[in-house]
């Protein structure tokens, strides 16, 4: 048919695979497994806003396919559309044929970074946020020092003129800033947390980079829930960032990088498990296979590590709570966290920990499950967009009155919490654990 | 393609609301089906004078018009087989009344099939018709294809559910087509132009009719050994006047791609199983459980479960509503076909099915909206052989002529579209098929809206040849 001469030569270009970066681009055997049936569309939020192909994912399937095949360039438009994903993960979860997207838009920005030329402003900024600061637990203590000053003083002409902040969402949005914290968690490194009453796990906590000055509240609220449910809880010393945003952004040789560092600092504990309360990081942590190619002497520490990487929720949920819980009477609502959801498939987990607490009663809003914007830094790259979802976002949380948005995700928290301080809606935020932890009862075994 | 239209399509719209580029055209070649063709222009209508625009720059300019829902269409029904304009209507996805009292809502065509259910869930009630591609597909798509689905069983296919419907014809002309009452008098207008594939005009506006949920629903999974004792379950059902809500029957070979997706439980060593949904007042519903629960068992079902609640009737849905998909897991490549036979010969066509995937050296699984006779044959073959293509092309081509042999039809569900309009000769004839033209013509004399579907079209040289092998990942479902 005349029509069907248009049709694309579908066929493998693995010739490629002596190619050293033959894994940092879109595979055949990923992206053939797209049936282009149209099933995720509705589940994608940029879809939603826009509905057009080149903004869903069976378009930016395509996309990638077209582009491996040579039948699209690698230019502005692609790059364009895989930058506006969010890298929710929707689409997986929508998708029957069991396309695994979040490996396919990896691999397709990893072709980007590696094949296409940024305009030189976006090139020095994420130079500087992927490759030296992230990686770096002393640049990030000292970008968050200037940060505090910033907060505290007002001093907003230098924290700006450090363009660092950039990537922690200063630019025209400092509502959204995460509140950096007096004391850093950094010190806490190192450190073992004695279980309460009988031990029934030994843990490693992945304290990850930026949480560290901003979430060191919340990383304290896990230990103590965790002692208190008779967990022993050691912070290994070495650990570094986990590479999520590293990798989501095409970045892989920082991701790879980091990710070895890691293997080592948590080589050796004999750990029942490595726990992380960022929904993020556990997504990428579980995924550190993928980063290594196989035959990759890093492979197997990857698979060793990844295996033992658990959500906190999920840990806490499968070990089941015995420490007493409180009543705290509240309405809640729970976000589910992209990464938790689309990408390890837990739903249950958190609703089950806040259904535990004596008093909560749970409201779920309608499309939980659909990303808030966050998305890693999304909402500084795609600030408007992600606005747009936000507002969405919050107008369906309204809809439940409830008191308390629950989460599973740092990143999840500081959007949500710009939301409230946007839509001037007066809902407090916070991490399901750290609605555990106001429940404990003081003084308990 | 002269820029003047280009310009009145970009004045009437705004520059978001018209795509031109090809790289953006690229990714309007296919919809759900195994067809491809690229469009000149992509447009994004929001309300019903952008469409009387859009419609009147095209005839003004003799440029084709194809409607475009989710493009999750199995027959090529929204692809541009003559090039023009795509009119894509996911931007007209309001909800625009809910008449809670009388049961019926208001929608643009773009509102999303699953969408206008959860959005009336709460007067509880829902529209009927639930196509396994529900979640995605549009209630415009779903006019044009009259979409049915595992429960149109009991509660009729889409037109059962249209009350009136807004329609922009090629022509040009604005029509309002019946009315919101069930029963009118005259002709039943919005009847004719249900399930025209989107070749009489395009429809801006549908007011459906809404179905109250059923107050209780059981929902039972027979595991068979055989094929034909749940073949022969089937006929008993029917024969007793047990009216299930649903009764699917999905092969062992299916059952096994599915429930690595799902992961519902779905027993993998079975040939068979059923899948039926018996609803109505609580009382009711359960007596009916109880009687065809009997008929499995007496037909040799190896175990018959069950649902115990929302949560698991659910999950044993989801495995069936995702069933074509999930092959994507098991071969890389399929043709999956969709026929219609008299539901008591289920038996000896199963046989005939098998015989011919033998014959061709495939493997077929087989899906049934077993209640009312729509299977859907699924033929595993390898894309990158072409003598394989033609070859499941032959398979796909032997089973529906068996299906029509028996007094079945040639499609079921998924439309005649470009896939199927060279065997619409099996079932019609020239005269059964120059009435429908005539028919047409009342509302596209021109033949300018959806150009080269439906009826078999004469092929222009370059299409008088093989059909080149497919796209690895295209010939699907
Ligand atoms: C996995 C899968 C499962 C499916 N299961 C079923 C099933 O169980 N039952 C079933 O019946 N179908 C099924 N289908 C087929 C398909 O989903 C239906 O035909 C659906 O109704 C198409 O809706 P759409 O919005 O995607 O329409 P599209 O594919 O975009 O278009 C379909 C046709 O409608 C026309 N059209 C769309 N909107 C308009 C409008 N506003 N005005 C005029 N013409 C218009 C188009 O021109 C085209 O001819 C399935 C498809 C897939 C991929
Ligand atoms: S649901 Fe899966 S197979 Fe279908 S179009 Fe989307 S990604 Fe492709
Ligand atoms: S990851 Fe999210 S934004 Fe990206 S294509 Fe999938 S659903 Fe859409």
């Amino acid at each position: 048919m005349a029509a069907n001469s248009a049709r694309t030569g579908e066929m493998d270009p693995a010739s490629a695979a002596l190619d050293v970066f033959a894994a940092d681009r879109p595979q055949y055997a990923d992206y053939s497994r797209c049936v282009h049936c149209g099933l995720c569309l509705n589940h994608c939020p940029t879809y939603r806003l826009w509905h057009v192909e080149a903004d869903s994912p069976r378009g930016r399937i395509r996309q990638m396919m077209l582009v491996d095949q040579g039948q699209l360039a690698l230019g502005p438009s692609y790059v364009t559309h895989i930058d506006r994903c969010l890298d929710c993960r929707a689409c997986e979860t929508a998708c029957p044929s069991g396309v695994e997207y979040g490996k396919l838009v990896e691999a397709a920005r990893a072709q980007i970074e590696q094949g296409y030329r940024r305009p030189w402003p976006a090139r020095i900024a994420r130079d500087w946020a992927f490759r030296r600061l992230l990686p770096q637990p002393r640049r990030i203590a000292a970008a968050a020092r200037l940060l505090r000053m910033y907060q505290r003083s007002g001093l907003g002409r230098l924290a700006r003129a450090t363009g660092i902040l950039r990537l922690l969402g200063l630019r025209d949005r400092e509502r959204l800033l995460p509140k950096v914290d007096s004391e850093f968690f950094f010190s806490e490194l190192g450190k073992t947390f004695p279980a309460r009453g009988t031990r029934r796990a030994r843990v490693a906590l992945f304290a990850g980079c930026v949480a560290q000055v901003a979430f060191s509240e919340l990383h304290r609220a896990t230990i103590r829930v965790l002692q208190a449910n008779g967990c022993e809880v050691v912070v290994p010393p070495r650990q570094v960032c986990c590479g999520a945003l590293a990798s989501h952004a095409g970045v892989r040789d920082v991701a790879r990088d980091l990710a070895r560092e890691n293997f080592a600092a948590f080589e050796d504990g004999d750990f029942d498990a490595i726990l992380t309360s960022a929904a993020g990081c556990g997504s990428a942590l579980k995924e550190y296979p993928q980063l290594f190619p196989s035959g990759d002497p890093a492979r197997e520490p990857a698979a060793c590590f990844s295996g033992k990487v658990r959500d906190v929720t999920e840990f806490l949920a499968s070990l089941g709570l015995t420490a007493p819980l409180g009543r705290l009477p509240l309405r809640v609502t729970y976000q589910d966290s992209c990464h938790l959801a689309h990408g390890q498939g837990i739903r249950e987990a958190p609703r089950a920990l806040l259904c535990a607490i004596p008093g909560v009663e749970l409201v779920e809003m309608p499309l939980a499950e659909q990303c808030c914007g966050s998305a890693g830094v999304y909402n500084v790259t795609q600030t408007k967009t992600s606005l747009e979802l936000l507002a969405l976002k919050m107008d369906a949380i309204r809809e439940t009155g409830a008191q308390v948005i629950a989460t599973a995700n740092p990143g999840c928290i500081l959007q949500l919490r710009a939301g409230t301080a946007i839509h001037g809606t007066s809902q407090e935020v916070l991490h399901v654990v750290e609605l555990l932890d106001r429940a404990l009862v003081p003084g308990s075994p | 393609m002269p820029p003047p239209i280009l310009h009145e399509l970009k004045h009437q719209l705004g520059p978001e609301g018209v795509l031109y580029q090809p790289e953006d055209l690229l990714l309007y070649e296919y919809d759900g089906s195994v067809e491809r063709g690229r469009p000149d222009f992509v447009v994004f209508p929001r309300r019903t004078e952008d469409v009387v625009a859009i419609v009147g720059a095209a005839r003004r300019h003799g440029v084709p018009l194809v409607g475009r829902g989710a493009g999750t269409g199995l027959s090529g029904g929204a692809i541009a087989r003559r090039g023009g304009i795509v009119v894509s209507f996911a931007r007209m996805n309001r909800i625009l009344d809910v008449d809670v009292e009388n049961r019926r809502a208001r929608v643009q065509p773009g509102v999303v099939n699953s969408d206008l259910s959860v959005a009336v869930a709460r007067a509880n009630l829902h529209f009927a018709p639930d196509p396994s591609s529900q979640k995605a597909c549009t209630i415009g798509g779903n006019v044009s294809e009259n979409s049915g689905g595992p429960h149109t069983l009991a509660y009729g296919v889409t037109t059962s559910h249209v009350l009136a419907l807004e329609v922009v014809l090629p022509t040009g002309e604005l029509l309002h087509l019946g009315n919101s009452a069930v029963d009118t008098p005259g002709y039943d207008l919005p009847g004719l132009f249900v399930g025209t594939e989107g070749t009489f005009g395009l429809v801006t506006e549908i007011t459906v009719k809404l179905t109250p949920l059923p107050e209780a629903v059981q929902t039972l999974m027979a595991v068979y050994d055989t094929v034909d004792e749940a073949t022969e379950t089937v006929a008993e059902i029917t024969a007793r006047g047990i009216t299930p809500a649903a009764c699917e029957m999905l092969d062992g070979w299916t059952i096994r791609a599915v429930e690595s997706f799902v992961h519902a439980g779905f027993p993998l060593d079975c040939s068979a199983i059923l899948l039926i949904d018996l609803d109505g007042i609580r009382e009711e519903a359960a007596a009916q459980a109880e009687e065809t629960l009997a008929v499995c068992q007496r037909h040799g079902a190896r175990e018959v479960r069950v649902a115990r609640d929302g949560a698991e009737r659910e999950l044993l849905w989801k495995g069936r509503k995702n069933a074509f998909g999930a092959i994507g897991r098991l071969s890389p490549t399929y043709y999956t076909q969709d026929g219609v036979i008299p539901r008591t010969k289920l038996p000896v066509t199963l046989r005939r099915i098998g015989e011919i995937g033998k014959k061709y050296g495939f493997e077929i699984g087989n899906i049934f909206h077993a209640g009312d006779g729509n299977l859907h044959p699924i033929i595993l073959f390898d894309a990158s052989q072409e003598q394989q293509f033609r070859n499941a092309v032959a398979a796909a081509d032997e089973i529906i002529a068996f299906c029509v042999e028996l007094g079945g039809a040639i499609t079921g569900e998924h439309g005649v579209g470009m896939e199927k309009d060279r065997l619409m000769p099996l079932l019609f004839s020239e005269e059964d098929l120059s009435l429908m033209r005539r028919v047409r013509d009342i509302f596209n004399p021109e033949d300018l809206l959806n150009p080269g579907k439906v009826f078999p079209v004469l092929k222009s040289c370059g299409e008088i040849r093989a059909r080149p092998a497919p796209a690895k990942s295209g010939v699907r479902a």
